[in-house]
């Protein structure tokens, strides 16, 4: 079975936390260390951010993450060997998440077939809506990748049926609409639960996971209530923004993992 | 040279590709926007009502239909074929955008919004979209790469000065690139109450669609011209590409005739220099602001800087029908470098009295290549998308 569909088995009865991070961000060296410490202090999957120059669906943390993390030479090639590397020591189901035009350049057959190989579970590309995914569609099934879309607030009923339809793994709820980063947390609720039991109704198929916007331990336990999962990724970045470079960096980084998981921190 | 011409030219395709370009590569959250303005616009390109308010508005506030001049000095200097000027530098604010800004609106107001949003390089758009916005008394917010505000601060103030908000972007290259990415993303956000008037002929189905249709008047006006002055049609025609919106205006109702067609890309330093926007003449097709086209890019697929001493023109996209045409060879495309494009201000200015945009001036600059290769016989008809007052200060440094 899948890493992805085995964490859903086996998490039923807690929230499954998937957290975000653009690979290369804040170093190259720190990614697969960041990955098998988040999964110590409570991650279940890994989004791992391929950087683009022009991420038009995030806010202004994950394009600065982006940023960096170019200028610090990261290539496609480069995140197949840090997901080949986390291999070596982690099970942890790792989705690869980033735009269109960085894949295409790379070269869909090729693209697919080094993820695999590398032991990358699934993809997520947010300016692929379904109408476009075609292009994508089949080498994802022959190289077994899991392709998990989004669904957002204004998202039709026929239209989240078919998102269902077509993604493996999980359905990926956007909780507002907007682009990535953490909001104040009663903004995010007041449209939120309206939004999360049409969901429900039309989303049959997969687990559902809500992301966009929190922040913290609260806001994930209060907006997953009633879906599988919470995905964080602006304040994870947020954070290792403000304690990198500092002596223990680290430390504070999995720390807030562990708190957003569990609600109290590691030590 | 071959001219392939095709009688039944008919794209985009239902899913809004133009072959393989186009399409609509955008956040979910987008796609019932986009729906919702495909439904619209369908809806009012088939409501002869619709059709005569966008007329009137262009007759009584934008002053068209813009002429088509003669230039004797320019074809005297040459020597060769007529040169015909189709003047869109006379339109209300000085060049053709204001053509799309007010369909544009036209169209927001019939679906309700009452919040526009623009994304401006040299900021002709961003002033189109501004004086729309003024005249029917909606809120417009621009955005705009803060580089552009700089080398761009007559349009700067004129925006302000009609009550729009100027919204400098300070991510990536500070330029029209940005300024779109910060525009699609103010869009997501507020896409209930949003309308985003695209300024070139680029972004998701049905924008490159849209705009194109909204600038045909530029093409069709010329041909009707055109055969009252001379009875027939031109032999070549000549626009400047950058997002590629005043060169569809003006090629799109010659796409089935024999008529030799030109688009003038920014050169910037050279197309070999790494210093250009030569977008077709050096990029690889990609995936940028939500349609497949030639791009710009490296190996890894970042966009790179695009250069141009012409804002309008300093984007490393370009409309995905221009890529179509480009790959079909219906359209010869071809770059002149940001030297060629001030010789040629100077040249215009002298021999016609007539100050072109920066972005105009690489039309002009092809000249000098074309017209050796033309008879007296031959009619050329250059697309005079805009004027150059806004360039003043650039200009004037190289004097």
């Amino acid at each position: 079975m899948n890493r992805i569909n085995k964490v859903f088995e086996q998490k039923k009865d807690e929230k499954v936390m998937s957290l975000f991070i653009t690979a290369g961000y804040p170093d190259i060296n720190e990614t697969v260390d960041l990955i098998l410490g988040f999964e110590r202090n409570g991650a279940d999957i890994i989004e791992l951010g391929m950087p683009f120059s022009d991420p038009l669906a995030d806010g202004p943390t994950i394009q600065y993450s982006s940023n960096m993390a170019i200028s610090n030479g990261v290539t496609i090639q480069g995140i197949f060997g840090m997901v080949a590397e986390t291999r070596k020591n982690s099970e942890i189901p790792i989705i690869l998440m980033g735009y269109i035009n960085p894949i295409l350049r790379f070269g869909l057959g090729e693209f697919f077939s080094s993820a695999a190989k590398a032991g990358v579970d699934g993809l997520i590309v947010p300016d692929l809506p379904l109408d476009e995914a075609t292009m994508i569609e089949e080498f994802a099934h022959t190289h077994e990748i899991q392709l998990i879309y989004l669904i957002a607030p204004n998202t039709s009923d026929e239209r989240m049926q078919l998102s269902d339809d077509k993604s493996n793994g999980f359905v990926y709820c956007v909780s507002v609409t907007g682009v990535t980063g953490a909001r104040d947390g009663s903004e995010v609720q007041q449209s939120v639960d309206t939004f999360i039991q049409r969901s429900k109704a039309n989303i049959t198929k997969n687990p559902l996971m809500v992301g966009f916007g929190i922040k913290n331990y609260n806001d994930a336990q209060s907006i997953s209530k009633e879906v599988d999962g919470f995905i964080v990724g602006s304040a994870l970045i947020e954070t290792i923004k403000n304690a990198y470079p500092n002596e223990h960096w680290k430390e504070e980084v999995f720390n807030f993992v562990h708190q957003l998981k569990f609600g109290y921190p590691n030590q | 040279m071959s001219v392939i011409t095709t009688n039944t030219y008919s794209e985009p395709n239902h899913k809004g590709y133009f072959g393989a370009y186009g399409g609509k590569f955008v956040p979910e959250t987008l796609i019932p926007a986009l729906n919702e303005l495909e439904c619209a616009y369908k809806e009012a390109s088939e409501d002869p009502e619709f059709e005569n308010e966008y007329l009137r508005l262009l007759h009584e506030y934008v002053g068209r239909p813009t002429e088509l001049s003669f230039a004797d000095r320019l074809t005297n200097y040459y020597g060769g074929a007529k040169i015909y000027l189709k003047r869109e530098d006379l339109c209300h604010t000085g060049a053709h955008k204001i053509n799309n800004a007010i369909g544009q609106i036209l169209l927001a107001l019939k679906m309700g919004k009452k919040r526009i949003i623009a994304e401006t390089g040299a900021g002709q758009h961003g002033v189109a979209t501004a004086t729309a916005c003024a005249k029917f008394g909606v809120e417009c917010i621009v955005y705009m790469g803060e580089e552009d505000m700089v080398r761009q601060k007559l349009n700067v103030d004129r925006m302000r000065l009609m009550g729009a908000e100027v919204r400098g972007v300070s991510s990536g290259s500070k330029t029209l690139k940005d300024a779109t990415n910060e525009a699609i993303r103010d869009w997501v956000t507020n896409v209930d109450d949003t309308f985003y008037i695209i300024g070139s002929v680029v972004g998701p189905h049905p924008y490159p669609m849209m705009v194109r249709n909204f600038h045909r008047i530029i093409g069709d006006e010329t041909k009707r011209q055109l055969m009252d002055i001379e009875g027939r049609l031109p032999d070549y025609l000549i626009a400047c590409v950058g997002g590629g919106s005043n060169a569809i205006g003006i090629f799109y109702p010659f796409i089935n005739d024999n008529v030799h067609i030109i688009g003038i890309e920014a050169g910037g330093l050279g197309v070999e220099s790494g210093q250009t926007a030569a977008t077709l003449t050096k990029g690889i097709p990609g995936v940028l602001h939500g349609s497949m086209s030639y791009l710009l890019h490296d190996q890894e697929g970042q966009i790179e800087l695009a250069h141009s001493i012409s804002a309008g023109l300093d984007y490393p996209g370009i409309g995905p029908e221009h890529a179509y045409l480009h790959d079909t060879k219906r359209v010869d495309y071809r770059a002149v470098t940001d030297a060629q494009a001030l010789e040629a201000v100077s040249l215009l200015s002298r021999l016609e009295g007539i100050i072109p945009a920066l972005e105009t001036a690489h039309a002009f600059a092809w000249l000098d290549e074309l017209m050796p290769k033309t008879t007296s016989e031959e009619i050329v008809v250059l697309n005079c998308s805009g004027r150059g007052d806004k360039d003043m200060e650039t200009i004037s440094r190289y004097l």
